[in-house]
């Protein structure tokens, strides 16, 4: 692998991202939208219940932060890879000496930047406006952010993956994949509130475990650490699973020849 | 009398070459070499074959059959290697449109390894008369800026192998003349082995120095230029390339004739 033509890579976004300020609104605009929606509806629940209820409407906020963080990543992804559809430059970069892995290395750099921007901006909002700290998470913040950003990588991967197959038709895949998990991950209630046969389900990926550790920190300060190992071996799993598929994927569009009919579309 | 053999290194090659797209050959058992320091054109007809056996050369594509070598590797096995050394570029491909010029030629630069990226990349924008292209955004180009814009990219890594996929489509005679002359000189001082396609046989006759005709995944044709439309009943490469765009292999009768 060669670091230089992963930085290389990162520059060209870098240089898109600082050419194109619609394109840093953009990454800030959709999440404090729904951060102030989210902000308000637990502001105006919080006055007109009691203090207990009160307390566990707040898990909506740290959920919401921690979804975003998630979707941050998979968009990294996939956008990325779609910003060289977009442009044409795809064909470029393939007849360049880039290997996929340095390609995909580029763009899970670019997520983590995205993810980083995101993440200020929402604590700032959430902290001035709404007098939640997503800081009382501690140093469980990292192991989070950790474990979400993978499953984003690998659901970037699978976009991707099923872009490539299935041409610019499927663009909007690259928005959609996070939402097809989003209700059997447990992000705005716990797993024992699910219906009893989404549960075996839910536990099957990743995030559950971390917004359930998330709802643990925030009651009690502390949560079973057998979910951030369970989380991060399934995560493991989910990345090589991902990879495999955009491997096999894209020696798919070579062997059929879509790929230059996708490039040059 | 056939020419004598062509002494120097290969640096490309197709072996039997094939490609089937639903049953329909659109390469088949296509094999040529390409010389250092040669300028080689791939002709034919829309659906001839030759953007196939361009993408299977570049590895976008794999072929069904036969086994391509580039610098005598196998260039399945060793494409990045392969990469390094060769370049490309195409009327039907684009540098990102919202950055500066400057800008995506450093990322490519970057990417193929360019000792002194800036240097290098002055240097072949004066050759190409688009220096003063440096600081414009490259999706506000015109179509002969950007094909030259291509090109810088095409020899920023000093490439020995150079695939140009119609560098001159869609330009006007002026600036199609200045790209042919900046291409040939710039090959000739590297001695660079270029594969070249092309619609305009001007192109051809002024830059390649052996063509091959393909017609329906087959070479029906192969020889300089000059050799080619001398064996035929035509009086032009363009003629040439019209009978066998039409009649493919029927090309053969009116030469025979000649001959005997």
């Amino acid at each position: 692998m060669n670091f230089n033509t992963i930085s290389a890579l990162v520059l060209r976004y870098l240089y898109l991202y600082t050419r194109s300020p619609m394109r840093l609104v953009e990454l800030v605009f959709w999440p404090v939208v729904d951060l102030v929606v989210w902000g308000n509806v637990t502001v105006f629940i919080q006055a007109n219940s009691d203090a207990k209820f009160g307390e566990f409407i707040l898990f909506f906020l740290g959920a919401m932060i921690l979804w975003d963080i998630m979707f941050r990543a998979q968009q990294g992804v996939a956008i990325s890879f779609l910003e060289d559809v977009w442009t044409r430059n795809l064909l470029n970069i393939f007849v360049a000496p880039v290997r996929t892995l340095e390609y995909v290395s580029a763009t899970f750099i670019v997520g983590t930047l995205r993810i980083a921007i995101t993440a200020i901006v929402l604590s700032l909002i959430s902290w001035f406006g709404y007098s939640f700290n997503i800081f009382q998470l501690e140093w469980w913040l990292i192991p989070f952010f950790a474990n979400l950003m993978l499953f984003g990588w690998s659901l970037g991967m699978m976009s991707t993956a099923l872009i490539l197959r299935w041409g610019q038709a499927a663009e909007s895949l690259a928005w959609a994949v996070p939402f097809f998990f989003q209700p059997v991950v447990a992000v705005f209630y716990p797993v024992d509130k699910m219906p009893a046969w989404s549960q075996p389900i839910a536990w099957c990926f990743p995030p559950t475990y971390i917004f359930e550790g998330m709802r643990d920190v925030m009651k009690t300060g502390s949560m079973n650490w057998n979910y951030l190992w369970i989380s991060t071996g399934l995560n493991v799993l989910f990345l090589a699973v991902a990879g495999c598929l955009f491997l096999w994927i894209l020696n798919l569009t070579r062997k059929r020849g879509l790929l230059t009919k996708f490039a040059t579309q | 009398m056939s020419a004598p053999p062509d002494t120097r290194e290969v640096i490309l090659e197709a072996r039997e070459l094939t490609r089937e797209f639903d049953g329909v050959k659109a390469l088949d058992r296509f094999s040529f070499k390409l010389h250092r320091g040669e300028v080689l054109g791939l002709l034919g007809a829309n659906g001839a074959g030759k953007t196939t056996a361009m993408n299977c050369l570049l590895g976008l594509t794999l072929p069904t059959g036969g086994d391509l070598f580039a610098f005598g590797l196998p260039l399945h096995q060793h494409r990045i290697a392969i990469l390094q050394r060769a370049n490309f570029s195409s009327a039907y491909t684009a540098l990102p449109g919202n950055l500066l010029v400057r800008q995506n030629l450093i990322v490519f630069a970057r990417i193929y390894g360019v000792k002194e990226p800036k240097k290098k990349i002055a240097e072949l924008m004066e050759l190409l008369e688009i220096s003063h292209l440096a600081d414009r955004v490259t999706g506000q180009l015109s179509a002969g800026e950007s094909t030259r814009v291509n090109l810088v990219k095409a020899f920023l890594n000093d490439p020995e192998l150079l695939m140009l996929d119609e560098p001159t489509a869609s330009l006007d005679p002026d600036i199609a003349d200045k790209v042919r002359k900046v291409v040939r000189k710039v090959q000739r001082e590297r001695n660079i082995g270029i594969l070249y396609t092309s619609h305009n046989m001007r192109d051809i006759e002024e830059v390649c120095d052996r063509v091959i005709f393909l017609h329906k995944g087959k070479i029906v044709r192969e020889g300089t230029p000059t050799d080619i439309v001398a064996q035929s009943s035509s009086t032009n490469l363009e003629d040439v390339f019209i009978k066998i765009a039409r009649d493919g292999e029927v090309i053969d009768e009116p030469a025979k004739e000649k001959q005997s």
